[in-house]
């Protein structure tokens, strides 16, 4: 088994004439939760999509399970949610499970085990489209978990849940990195930070911190990772860091 | 492409279109209705409904494919669902093979019971095949349905896709031989609908009307509808990337 899922090196993204991202390089431990945070538009949807491989403009390496991002082989084994809950809002929950395992050959075994991580059983055979923001999301994600990929890439998925929800959803994300699934979340939200083993913090396109939550604590002697992102970004404004 | 996904593909369109019961109830009952109101504006005048039937039922399919299959693609490259597809094992020929497959069952269906209206209930004259009418509308169908994919991809609204009807359908209705007979158009617009393919889906129509059995010009007209909707659905293909900004 592989240590490291992801591993991004000096990676550019162009979008219309903007840079979006300046140059980022990390790696995401294999088996673990890591977290991908920062304000809104700093960048973190448009890294994410270099990941799967949907973003176009990339220049770096961003390597995926040992693949080039985007890789035919790589199709099975990753499970991607994107910040748009990504279902037909005309099928029910059940009709949209059982057309993506169609397509990614899960049986369906796999349509009812999803259903059952999201916490939709209730719902399941509820169109989309009748479903609240929340149910919404999580059917999204259900889709994600099908056919048991290796790597997760959630963009937001707990944004919006009730509080409930949510620790639930990242015990889910816990008890599939215990399982081996390498998951990478992305969150606007601080205070999600704790509940990740290992957090990339991005500013504006560039990468401004890539540590344990207790690493960073300790190094900027703040008592939450919101005071530690503070922390980094004024000191980096007094030394004259990188911008 | 697999055949499995391609399937899985179909079935999800048609699951989707059997839910909205309004839009399959407008796509099946509209064009009975328009050509059941055409033959009552001429009442007993049975020439001009022969003039005007067979072209008509080369227009709704094409026309009603066109404009279901924008909207639907729109919505699949708007919702997220296509970059969620497309990064997983879909083959881009699987989305357009599948909803080929999907929007042609519908198609036949329209056709079947347009056909069966006007010529069982209507009387419309048929020399040739009435069957092939069928046929021949479902390929001009598939036309519609090659055309909308690729035109979905200039679309960034519903709105947007909408308005493409008036600027790519309405110039083919006008110049396909409906109003003026072809050879009786000016020269350049002779020209120009020479190279519009619902010429020669109203030309097949008309072939089927007019002649017994099954003629070579029959087969000449098919083959270049089919070519149309071919290179329609290639140049669809080259429009879904995988990798967008």
């Amino acid at each position: 088994m592989m240590n490291i899922a992801v591993e991004v090196s000096d990676l550019r993204v162009e979008r219309g004439g903007r840079e979006v991202l300046k140059g980022v390089s990390f790696e995401v431990p294999a088996g673990q939760v890591t977290g991908l945070l920062g304000p809104s538009g700093c960048g973190k949807s448009t890294l994410m999509r270099a990941i799967v491989g949907v973003q176009a403009g990339c220049s770096g390496v961003v390597t995926v399970l040992g693949h080039p991002a985007g890789a035919r082989a790589l199709r099975r084994r990753l499970g991607y949610v994107t910040q748009a809950p990504s279902v037909y809002g005309d099928l029910t929950v059940r009709e949209n499970l059982r057309f993506f395992a169609a397509v990614l050959g899960a049986g369906a075994g796999a349509v009812e085990q999803a259903v059952h991580d999201v916490d939709l059983q209730s719902h399941a055979d509820v169109v989309v489209g009748r479903l609240s923001d929340g149910q919404r999301s999580r059917a999204s994600l259900a889709v994600a978990l099908l056919g048991g990929p290796e790597l997760l890439v959630l963009d937001e998925p707990t944004v919006g849940l009730d509080p409930v929800l949510r620790r639930d959803l990242w015990a889910l994300f816990h008890r599939f990195a215990g399982e081996g699934v390498s998951v990478l979340v992305s969150s606007h939200v601080m205070d999600e930070a704790d509940r990740c083993r290992r957090l990339l913090l991005l500013r504006d396109g560039e990468l401004i911190a890539d540590d344990t939550v207790e690493g960073l604590r300790r190094r900027t002697g703040a008592a939450d990772i919101e005071s530690a992102f503070l922390a980094i970004v004024e000191s980096e404004a007094t030394t004259g860091g990188p911008r | 492409m697999s055949p499995r996904v391609t399937l899985a593909v179909a079935a999800r369109v048609l699951t989707q279109l059997r839910r909205d019961h309004r839009t399959l109830a407008l796509m099946l009952l509209v064009p009975c209705l328009l050509l059941t109101l055409l033959w009552w504006m001429f009442d007993g005048d049975d020439t001009v409904f022969n003039r005007f039937g067979p072209p008509m039922l080369a227009l709704f399919p094409f026309t009603v494919m066109f404009l279901v299959t924008s909207v639907t693609t729109l919505r699949e490259r708007t919702t997220g669902t296509l970059e969620r597809l497309l990064a997983m094992p879909t083959g881009k020929g699987d989305l357009l093979v599948g909803y080929m497959v999907a929007f042609g069952l519908v198609a036949l269906l329209q056709a079947a019971l347009a056909v069966g209206v006007t010529v069982g209930l209507l009387g419309l004259a048929v020399d040739g095949p009435v069957g092939v009418l069928v046929v021949v509308a479902v390929l001009d169908a598939a036309l519609g349905t090659a055309l909308g994919l690729f035109v979905s991809a200039f679309a960034a609204t519903e709105f947007q896709a909408v308005q493409f009807m008036p600027a790519l359908v309405v110039p083919q209705i006008l110049l396909c031989g409906l109003f003026v007979p072809r050879p009786a158009l000016p020269p350049v617009l002779e020209a120009v609908s020479d190279v519009l393919p619902l010429s020669y889906a109203v030309e097949a129509m008309q072939e089927v009307q007019s002649r017994a059995g099954v003629t070579l010009d029959l087969g000449l007209d098919l083959l270049v509808v089919m070519a149309f909707a071919a290179s329609s659905l290639a140049l669809g293909a080259a429009t879904l990337r995988r990798r967008t900004a």
